[in-house]
């Protein structure tokens, strides 16, 4: 019988991978875990109140959210757009690679300019495809394929291990409540802290990794012809 | 009142009720906004989606556990059944956003920058905490851009905010409401047992071999549910728990780079589409799999930095 308190966990994984409704799932786990567990509707109710207003800190999104509409509304987007637009680059791969420190560091303040759909297509892509273009090069539909894999890449990683360099990111948050609920107590600035040295890794990474795939790229569509020692 | 009045109650502790507060109500005005609204095609499920929502947000501290639990149970109600909808909303224009860029400019990024700004200074100068810290950052960012433009009166603010909760919606309640499952999952003994069935596999005290299984499990488990946040309630409670924390490892160490070590799977898998999927859309690409054959290098040197930072950190 103590298998059976698995049922709920089965329940979130064949859930998710299934793509039913996220909250449908928890739900339901949540029910069947009490029943197997012999918390009962009552213990139920009781666990899942105390739990969710003692996790009601990661709700401070919506405090977060009274300004970022209005940012947006008085052209935050507009003005990193000028700041990028400011590096000069010699390589589509450098382009990528400004925009993941650019959006590494503004990442870690929690701000965001709209992602792929807000910010890569219609600022860096024309400034990745641009660069190419005043090498004298046309771009080639298979690069700019590939171009467009790297942008979104580096859009990815550098959001995924530098967003959680915010103190009071929702990420730290649950980690916090997850260890609270086994016994530990820690903070959320020294969840960051020990972040800081993923965090420069990742960018790091992602940037090199662009930075010569772009490279061997160029040499595979255009040859050796131009520059290929800098 | 009397949690307010009470000299015994940290200053920190009764700003961060003041927060919820706060959070709370701008939930309820999101509820109440739309309930009015002709416009949302689903005026009662959004109000009492966001009214349920906010009346915990604000008091629950004050409302018996089971009373929160019945409010979170009713407040899930219409999100499952898809009844919590977007109503008129009033996003700014092109030539808003550019003619308030050409008056304000670059200055912009001060109040954009000042909620990470003050979570980093009170949680490192105050015994106030990040979350009041945040708090703070969000009061300089409405009284600059008010300086900034005389356009931006409260009303503004009110409905930005309505507006982007509107538009992320339920969904992003998912990490509250893991966490409440995570708490349950501990509660009924759920870690125990899969203590029990991976010990068959995991040679017991064995730190290393657990930070292991626990990092790639992360991933992979990630990778299966498209999601790091549900895998680590998961993960942590069966198995970081006992084969790890227990033989006293670092739990800063392992609970943060274990989140980040499921990011690695999030970069592998087609399931987590917001990130990899719709980006192949919105760019038009040809390939469905474009974006994330450019990830799996870097995901792949991650891990293995990750586990290595964890065995060494530990």
């Amino acid at each position: 019988m103590e298998y059976a308190k698995l049922l709920g966990i089965l329940i979130v994984i064949i859930g998710f991978a299934m793509k039913m409704d996220s909250i449908l799932i928890i739900m339901l786990s949540a029910v069947v875990t009490a029943f197997v567990g012999g918390l009962g509707i009552t213990g139920l109710l009781e666990t899942l109140g105390t739990s969710f207003v003692s996790n009601r800190s990661m709700a401070i999104f919506i405090l977060i959210m009274l300004v970022t509409g209005t940012l947006e509304r008085n052209g935050l987007k507009e003005a990193a757009a000028k700041l990028i637009g400011k590096i000069k680059s010699a390589s589509a791969g450098m382009v990528i690679g400004a925009y993941g420190i650019m959006r590494a560091i503004f990442a870690a303040f929690n701000v965001s300019f709209g992602g792929v759909a807000g910010f890569v297509r219609p600022i860096i892509m024309p400034m990745a495809t641009g660069a190419v273009e005043a090498q004298g090069k046309k771009v080639h539909e298979d690069y700019l394929e590939d171009i467009k894999g790297m942008a979104s890449g580096m859009e990815n990683i550098a959001w995924f291990f530098c967003q959680v360099l915010f103190v009071g990111g929702s990420g730290a948050l649950l980690v916090q409540s997850t260890l609270a609920s086994l016994g530990y107590e820690v903070e959320l600035i020294d969840l960051a802290k020990i972040e800081i040295p993923v965090a420069i890794v990742a960018v790091g990474v992602g940037i090199i990794y662009y930075f010569i795939k772009d490279k061997k790229l160029v040499k595979k569509y255009y040859g050796n012809k131009s520059n290929s020692k800098a | 009142m009397s949690f307010f009045m009470d000299v015994e109650i940290p200053l920190g502790t009764k700003l961060l009720e003041v927060i919820f507060i706060v959070m709370g109500l701008l939930s309820i005005y999101t509820g109440i906004k739309n309930g009015l609204d002709e416009e949302n095609p689903s005026r009662l499920g959004t109000a009492l989606f966001w009214c349920s929502l906010g009346i915990v947000l604000a008091f629950g501290r004050w409302i018996p556990p089971v009373i929160d639990g019945l409010l979170v149970v009713i407040m899930t109600i219409p999100a499952i059944l898809r009844k919590v909808k977007v109503g008129k909303q009033n996003p700014p224009t092109k030539e808003e956003m550019e003619s308030a860029f050409n008056r304000i400019g670059m200055k912009i990024f001060v109040p954009a920058l000042s909620m990470g700004f003050f979570a980093i200074i009170f949680a490192l100068y105050t015994n106030m905490g990040a979350l009041v810290g945040i708090g703070a950052g969000v009061l300089v960012a409405i009284i600059l851009l008010m300086v900034y433009s005389k356009d931006n009166k409260p009303q503004v603010f009110l409905d930005d905010c309505e507006r982007l909760l509107s538009t992320v919606g339920p969904l992003s309640m998912l990490p509250m409401l893991l966490a409440s499952l995570g708490a349950i999952f501990t509660a009924a003994g759920v870690g125990d047992v899969i203590a029990s069935l991976v010990g068959n596999i995991v040679p017991e005290g064995n730190v290393n071999v657990g930070i292991i299984v626990y990092a790639i499990g992360m991933m992979l488990f990630t990778m299966i549910m498209g999601n790091a946040f549900a895998a680590i309630t998961v993960m942590t409670v069966g198995i970081a728990g006992p084969f790890v924390l227990a033989y006293g490892a670092n739990p800063v160490v392992i609970g943060m780079i274990g989140l980040t070590s499921g990011y690695c799977g999030t970069l592998c898998t087609p399931m987590a589409a917001n990130f990899n999927i719709v980006p192949v859309a919105m760019l038009d690409m040809k390939d469905r799999m474009g974006v994330i054959k450019n990830q799996i290098v870097p995901a792949l040197i991650m891990i293995l930095f990750q586990i290595i930072y964890m065995i060494v950190l530990k």
